[in-house]
Order: structure tokens, then C-alpha cells, then sequence
């Protein structure tokens, strides 16, 4: 029934040194479908696979706008995911009453991670179930971080969070030099192929697919339903294009930036705009 | 105008209430006949205060006192943008009423490489101001990120403060000019003990609004040479001293650049105190002397 006698709470150690509780936590980040992001020095762009466990449901969202400038992508418990995604608007909404101007991404996730901290040495709470990647862009540049259940968070170039999260993430490492200088097009097919090496059974899909871009005069916006439909069919042109084999994966994507996927650029929002929910 | 039993609670008895909470009063009666005690409408004993009692010390609070009157002050700020950045320029005076008593109180500060701010009214309250600041740019490099409170954050932060402050009924009895760079670009903007704030391209407080301000609407230019500004900040400054009593010869400029922040040396102006009209300035003026 247990798997030892050392993960009955979060403040117990076992005698290896661990805290089993966390480490479960840190498990149901796995269970969520995954997120993947990648930052250039101006952009940054979150991509997730939504889930439905019924063909009669809708696909359940996992990125989140928290501020103009700010968004995240959660993996696990989607529900402690929209509770941080509450505590993250008000921080910024305070700040910016306060202020006059967007938080900085950095240490906005700085107050998350004290907050998921908090919830690892205390007997009567648990540590959140979900891992978040937060994009965002500041007057410091564009940043893409990882909150960990631990209370632990990392600064990246690119990530990948969630189930099979090891196959986007594989794509990431040999692809991540040309990340910098990418333009938003490139960035955005970059996420949309490291996805899809974390897809098993079905294809991406403008249905179960969210992709989501922000960086300088980007405001966060959320590409899903139509509007994305340009970017997978573009996705799909080059992954047949290429001879079979061992180069499609390895190879750069330049060439893939579509005519008609007209990314949203500088300071306009996209025509179709960010659909508030999924169809 | 007929007299009317006025009041909100009816615990505090007739005379008090309306007459709708209490018995009916015909509005024509005259209330002030009425008698005077206390009477609670809920029939319990009057609640009395002896003011003996509270006098002696043996009950009764005093009421919670806030800051009505400032002790230690300083007077007009101004502030000027131009070509490169700003410049403030303020004395360095601290009047206690009418005495000169601090002569060497610096009113102009730095907050940090991009912002600088000036302050009249209180000073004890500006120094509180200070702490606060300190507390954000500690914060700042606690974060170890290289991002630094911008003239325009300072200047929303510090308005949001005195407007709450003033929101208790506790103001902090200051008016400020916040002045720097924001992206590059000169800023300068000013708060009042209320919280009202607004920014523009030359900005004097207190007595300096009615003395300086006139000189700069004249002579002001966004494009201004360093030295232009400073010699029009030098015209005001001494007007400021001609007719403001609480004004020393002993002022202070600031400035901001791409640089940075620096805090010149204080120093006097020359003045002329033989003008016809200062020698008999009743001369113009019947009835004065």
C-alpha cells in the first residue's frame, strides 16, 4: 500500500535524505500532458497538448494569461495550477496599481516559488501538484522559467514539462542554439515540432493544441482553435517535405516560417485574437 | 429654516435620533427646548463621561491625534527638465515656524542612478518618506537583477502613499518632485501632501509655484542647454529668496543625466537688496509700513 514508512507527510525525512512527498509531487508534474517552452532574446513561446477524457468534453486548457506581459503553462493538478495562476494575477495586479508598471517576470516567479517552499515544511499543507513554466517579458529582456512543487525554480533557454516531455526535450537540446536569434515564426514552429515529439497517439491538432507567444511589443497571446490552424498546416509541409529519416529532427526549421502565418507582430494583437476558451 | 432632531443612532436617545427612529417630532417643533442629557432610547443608564475623570487621568481615551500642523519645514522646490536629463534645486533650510533652525538640511536626494527627489513641507515626514525608499531599493539589490526602481515606478509608488496617508486622516505633510530618467527621456513630476501629482516639463512647490513658475512658463525650452537650465533654476532661486521669508541663501542643484545622479555642493546666490523698492517698500504701498 505504501511504498515505505517515510512518505506519510511532507515534513518527515526518510534516512536517505528525501522527502517522498515532494518527490511525489514532483511526479504528478509527469502525469500532466506536456508544455513546452523556448525563449529568443526578444520572444518567448509556451506550447501545450490539451487533454479531453471524453470525446464529449472540451479540451482542458493549461496555458494561462496572467498579465499583459506574463503567462504560464502548467503541467499536474490543473486545479492548484488556476489557484497559483489567481495568486499570480493579483500579485501583478497589485504592482502594477502600486506602480504603474508590469512586475518583474523574475521575481514575480521568485514569490511563487517562496509560496511553493512554504508548502514543503509545513505539516498541514502539501505541495502543489503542478509544475509551471512562466513566460514572460520585461524591461530585463524575455524569460522563461520552471517552478518546481519543491519550491525550487530555474531560469531557461528552452523546457519541457509533462508527460513524454523527455522526446520535446531531446528536440530542445540539439535545436536550442539557434533558439536566440529566431524570429517569432521560427520560434513558433520550433515549439510546435518539440511538441510534437512528445505526441503519441493522435496528431497535433488546432483541437488539442495551445500555443502561446509574448515578448518586446508582444503582448501574452494565446494561439489556439483557427489560429493556429496556419502554423500546423505549415508544421505538417515540413515534416513531409524532408526525405524520411534521420534528418528531420536534427535539422533547422528556417525555412519553415509560413507565407500566410502571419504572426502577431509588434505591439498589434492578432486578428482572430486570443480565443478565451476552447470550442 | 425649521430645526430638526438630526443623528444616526438611536442608541444615543431623543434629541438625538430622527424622528423616525425615535418617537414622532412634528417638524415645527423646537428641538432646542429639548432636554439635553443622554438619554439611551433602550431605557438603559445614560453612558456619561466626567470630564473631571478624564482630565485626571483615571478614564476615558483622548482622541487618536493626527499630524495637523507640520513642525520642521522646508519650503519651494523646482525642478527643471532640459536637453539631458533634470535638474532640482531647492535650499537647504529647515524652519522651525519662523526660526531658521536647521541651515544645513539637505532636501534634495538621490534614490538612486536614474532618479532624484526633492521635498518641502515636513521634514520629518520626508525622512520617514526616505526609509521607505530605502526599503525598495534594498529589495532592488536583494534581487541581484540589475532592474532599478524608474522615476516614473518612484513617482506612482510615492503618490499612491501620501494619497493613503491622506485617506486616514493622517497625511505626510510634504510636497515632492520626483525627477530622472525613464527610458531615456527627462521625467519630472511632483506630489502633494493629498496625493494630487502630475508631471510636466518645469515643476516648482509651495511659494515657488507662484514666484518661480511664471519665470519658467517664460523661459522653459525641453531643449535647453545644461547651462541655460541651471541659470534659469539660479533666476528662480532667487526670487524664491527676494520674497519667500523661509528661504536661505544656501541652495543645493541635482541632477540627473545618462551619467547619473549628482548633488552639487551648496552654494549662495548674488542678490541686490538695494532696489528702490526693497529700501521704502511702503513707498508704493498706502496704509503699509
Amino acid at each position: 500500500m505504501f511504498r515505505n514508512q517515510y512518505d506519510q507527510d511532507v515534513v518527515t525525512w526518510s534516512p536517505q535524505g528525501r522527502i517522498h512527498q515532494i518527490e511525489y509531487a514532483m511526479e504528478a508534474v509527469k502525469q500532466g500532458s506536456a508544455v513546452v517552452g523556448l525563449k529568443s532574446k526578444t520572444h518567448v513561446v509556451l506550447a501545450s497538448i490539451k487533454r479531453t477524457s471524453t470525446e464529449l468534453g472540451a479540451f482542458q486548457r493549461k496555458i494561462f494569461k496572467i498579465d499583459d506581459h506574463l503567462g504560464i503553462g502548467v503541467s499536474g493538478l490543473i486545479s492548484d495550477g488556476r489557484s497559483i495562476s489567481r495568486f499570480l494575477r493579483n500579485e501583478c495586479l497589485s504592482h502594477r496599481f502600486v506602480f504603474e508598471q508590469p512586475v518583474q517576470v523574475a521575481r514575480l516567479v521568485r514569490d511563487l516559488a517562496d509560496r511553493a517552499q512554504v508548502a514543503t515544511q509545513r505539516s498541514w499543507k502539501r505541495p502543489y501538484g503542478v509544475g509551471v513554466l512562466s513566460a514572460g517579458h520585461d524591461k530585463t529582456g524575455a524569460h522563461l522559467f520552471y517552478n518546481c512543487p519543491s519550491g525550487a525554480y530555474y531560469d531557461y533557454k528552452a523546457m519541457a514539462i509533462g508527460a513524454r516531455s523527455q522526446a520535446a526535450k531531446t528536440y530542445l537540446e540539439r535545436n536550442f542554439e539557434e533558439f536566440a536569434g529566431a524570429d517569432v515564426d521560427a520560434l513558433l514552429q520550433h515549439s510546435l515540432k518539440a511538441l510534437s515529439a512528445s505526441v503519441t497517439e493522435d496528431e497535433l491538432s488546432a483541437d488539442n493544441t495551445a500555443v502561446a507567444l509574448v515578448g518586446k511589443g508582444t503582448p501574452f497571446t494565446i494561439l489556439e482553435g483557427d489560429a493556429l490552424k496556419p502554423y500546423l498546416a505549415a508544421l505538417k509541409a515540413d515534416d513531409d517535405a524532408p526525405p524520411p529519416g534521420e534528418g528531420d529532427m536534427g535539422e533547422a526549421a528556417d525555412a519553415a516560417a509560413p507565407a500566410e502565418a502571419a504572426a502577431p507582430e509588434e505591439g498589434a494583437p492578432p486578428a482572430e485574437g486570443p480565443a478565451p476558451m476552447e470550442d | 429654516m425649521y430645526p430638526r432632531p438630526t443623528s444616526h443612532n438611536p442608541a444615543l436617545g431623543p434629541g438625538c435620533t430622527g424622528p423616525s427612529l425615535a418617537q414622532y417630532v412634528p417638524d415645527c417643533v423646537d428641538v432646542s427646548s429639548r432636554p439635553t442629557v443622554q438619554q439611551p432610547s433602550s431605557g438603559a443608564a445614560p453612558f456619561m463621561v466626567d470630564p473631571k475623570s478624564v482630565a485626571a487621568g483615571l478614564g476615558g481615551h483622548d482622541p487618536t491625534k493626527h499630524t495637523t500642523t507640520p513642525y520642521v519645514t522646508g519650503t519651494s522646490v523646482l525642478g527643471v527638465t532640459y536637453r539631458d536629463g533634470v535638474l532640482l534645486a531647492a535650499d537647504t533650510l529647515g524652519s522651525y515656524g519662523s526660526t531658521k533652525r536647521y541651515k544645513s538640511f539637505e532636501r534634495l536626494r538621490k534614490v538612486n542612478e536614474q532618479t532624484i527627489i526633492g521635498a518641502g513641507g515636513e521634514l520629518s515626514d520626508f525622512q520617514y518618506i526616505l526609509t521607505l525608499l530605502d526599503e525598495l531599493s534594498n529589495e532592488d539589490f536583494c534581487a541581484d537583477d540589475d532592474a532599478k526602481l524608474s522615476p516614473k515606478e518612484i513617482y506612482a509608488y510615492l503618490s499612491r502613499v501620501l494619497y493613503n496617508r491622506r485617506s486616514k486622516m493622517d497625511p505626510l505633510w510634504n510636497s515632492l518632485v520626483v525627477g530622472g530618467l525613464q527610458d531615456g527621456k527627462p521625467f519630472l513630476g511632483t506630489i502633494t501632501m493629498l496625493g494630487v501629482h502630475y508631471s510636466d516639463d518645469h515643476i516648482a512647490t509651495g511659494f515657488g509655484q507662484m514666484l518661480a513658475r511664471p519665470l519658467f512658463r517664460e523661459r522653459h525650452r525641453p531643449d535647453m542647454s545644461e547651462e541655460e537650465a541651471t541659470q534659469l533654476l539660479h533666476e528662480g532661486l532667487r526670487v524664491c529668496y527676494y520674497r519667500d521669508k523661509q528661504t536661505t541663501n544656501k541652495f543645493q542643484i541635482a541632477k540627473v543625466t545618462a551619467e547619473g545622479t549628482t548633488i552639487s555642493d551648496p552654494f549662495a546666490l548674488e542678490t541686490k537688496w538695494d532696489y528702490k523698492a526693497f529700501v521704502n517698500p511702503g513707498a508704493l504701498a498706502v496704509g503699509t509700513w
